[in-house]
């Protein structure tokens, strides 16, 4: 039992960070109608930014992961306006393959810039584990949870109550119809890439406190997770992403605990094929089906 | 000086010419129709005027402004509404939330709130259903939407697009009447319809566009008693 409680909340703080990576995904779809496939990358950009602000310039922690978070959105916003923008009106093959050659673009970068060696960085967090019966909740875990919890609320806030969140869901339906209300679209489409990418960021953070050691392609693996979470809640629901990203976290989790190491990613891609077929727009998905 | 001047409009998609050197102009405080068949170009002449579509020549000025390469949010603000051809709500939201979305461009809440009490006394149907989803309206509930959202930005000037389309005979009726008290608050009103019988009898003035050309105008008077638009559009 405590194996399993251990387990489950190993996979929650997991599947948070997918949730997290999954939000951009989904949120860039709902209104651009594309799939980032730089966003992954993101958090890698994320990762060495936070190492470099920390070991290499020695700020403190808590400075380097808002500069890692404000460079991540930036960035979001650079990508698409040089990259996207400029293919609003194209076939949607085009940017795809434009966001396939964004990644790439982003990891040789990286690959040029620190080389290939995987390099150690400790984990910015310093926060003591806490016990609970025999069950024990690690640092990392907790500042996962708390800061996943926090984005989480805030952007439900933002999209459902705040006028800019109104706009950004008008804009996602009709675009046509928003610009006659007035609404700048392109400047809402720049802003989701923001919060999209603000998001990876924070899931850099997370995602390198956990795993400790840098690499250009760090950022492929939580990427693609993320992007499964994304489709099984429901590409362009906010709540969809939420919930995909945990379920996909708990299950990864419980899988390798409980029947393969080796299965776990099978077992989640099955899951996901099962989901798609029963319903094909994903958990909480819209009924409309269309092809990416 | 018109408050809204189009002059020699030429609209293409792609090699295909819809809009052939189209002029004309709408007063301050006019209601003017622009009828014609399926096809005829109405709905590109609209979309050409909000910045929707970019013509390829020719000039549309708003209170001296050109607003020809404006982008639509920047047409928006300057005080001018369009209520698309199909309504175009905002099916996922509220009735509440489109509303709000039509008072995007205002500042002031108040302002917002005030104009908002005024929408509702006109359709007080939609204060009944403000937190429904404005995709389970009804057809006329929908209309009377896609109205009410136009007004909530208080504007100079509302271009409609077949407001009556796919309206009970009762409801076309209170439609025109509610264009009809928009306009004596004050907006001008350039309005598009099929129904050519309904537009007129409201309407200051109209125009008559034949694929893409601008072939008969005048007042409505005039019009409703012209023979050939009497044959063609008025079945009589
Ligand atoms: N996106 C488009 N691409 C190509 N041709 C178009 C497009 N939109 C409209 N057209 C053509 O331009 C012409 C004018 O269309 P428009 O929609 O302006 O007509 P309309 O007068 O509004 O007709 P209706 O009364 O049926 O709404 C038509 O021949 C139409 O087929
Ligand atoms: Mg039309």
């Amino acid at each position: 039992m405590v194996r399993f409680l251990e387990q489950f909340i190993n996979g929650l703080s997991v599947g948070s960070v997918y949730a997290l990576i999954a939000l951009g995904y989904t949120m860039v779809y709902g209104i651009a109608r594309m799939i980032n496939f730089a966003h992954g990358d993101i958090i890698m950009v994320g990762a060495y930014v936070l190492y470099v602000c920390k070991s290499i310039i020695g700020l403190p922690s808590i400075v380097s992961v808002i500069v890692t978070i404000v460079f991540c959105s930036l960035l979001g916003i650079t990508i698409e306006k040089i990259a996207y923008k400029p293919l609003r009106k194209a076939p949607s093959l085009a940017v795809l393959i434009t966001a396939i050659g964004m990644s790439f673009l982003l990891q040789a970068l990286s690959l040029l810039i620190f080389g290939a060696n995987p390099i150690t960085f400790p984990s910015v967090i310093k926060v003591s584990p806490i016990y609970i019966g025999s069950i024990t909740i690690s640092g990392i875990t907790i500042i996962t949870f708390v800061v996943t919890f926090i984005c989480m609320i805030g952007l439900t806030y933002f999209v459902n109550n705040t006028k800019a969140g109104s706009a950004m869901r008008a804009a996602s339906e009709d675009k046509p119809a928003a610009e006659l209300m007035g609404i700048n679209v392109n400047r809402t489409i720049s802003m989701v890439f923001a919060i999209g990418s603000a998001l990876a960021g924070v899931a850099g953070f997370l995602y390198i406190s956990q795993y400790q050691s840098l690499m250009p392609t760090l950022g492929a693996l939580p990427g693609i997770k993320a992007f499964v979470a994304a489709v099984l809640g429901g590409i362009g629901s906010i709540p969809g992403a939420m919930l995909g990203g945990i379920m996909l976290g708990v299950i990864e989790s419980l899988s390798k605990a409980y029947i393969s190491t080796q299965l776990a990613d099978a077992i989640v891609f099955g899951i996901l094929v099962i989901v798609l077929i029963v319903k094909p727009s994903g958990l909480l998905g819209k009924n409309s089906i269309e092809k990416v | 000086m018109a408050m809204l001047e189009v002059r020699d409009l030429d609209v293409f998609y792609g090699v295909i010419q819809a809009i052939k050197s189209v002029s004309f102009e709408v007063n301050e405080g006019e209601i003017i129709a622009l009828i014609g068949a399926n096809g005829a170009g109405k709905t590109t002449i609209l979309q050409s005027i909000s910045g929707l579509l970019t013509p390829k020549k020719g000039s549309i000025k708003f209170e001296g402004r050109e607003l020809v390469k404006m982008p639509t949010h920047d047409i928006v603000a300057l005080g001018m509404a369009h209520i698309p051809e199909g309504r175009r709500i905002f099916a996922n939201q509220t009735v509440y939330e489109n509303l709000k979305l039509g008072a995007y461009t205002r500042k002031s809440k108040e302002e917002t709130n005030s104009i908002l009490e005024k929408v509702y006394k006109s359709f007080p149907r939609l204060k009944e259903r403000s937190k429904q989803l404005a995709g389970t309206l009804s057809g006329g509930e929908q209309q009377m939407l896609a109205m009410g959202r136009a007004l909530m930005s208080n504007p100079r000037i509302i271009l409609m697009d077949e407001p009556s389309m796919g309206l009970s005979p009762l409801f076309v009726n209170e439609i025109f009447d509610i264009i009809k008290e928009i306009n004596k608050a004050g907006t001008t009103v350039f309005l598009v319809e099929q129904n050519a019988k309904k537009a007129l009898s409201i309407a200051d003035r109209a125009y008559v566009l034949e694929t893409g050309k601008i072939v008969i105008e005048g007042s409505a008077k005039e019009l409703l008693n012209d023979d050939s638009v009497k044959k063609a559009y008025l079945g009589e």
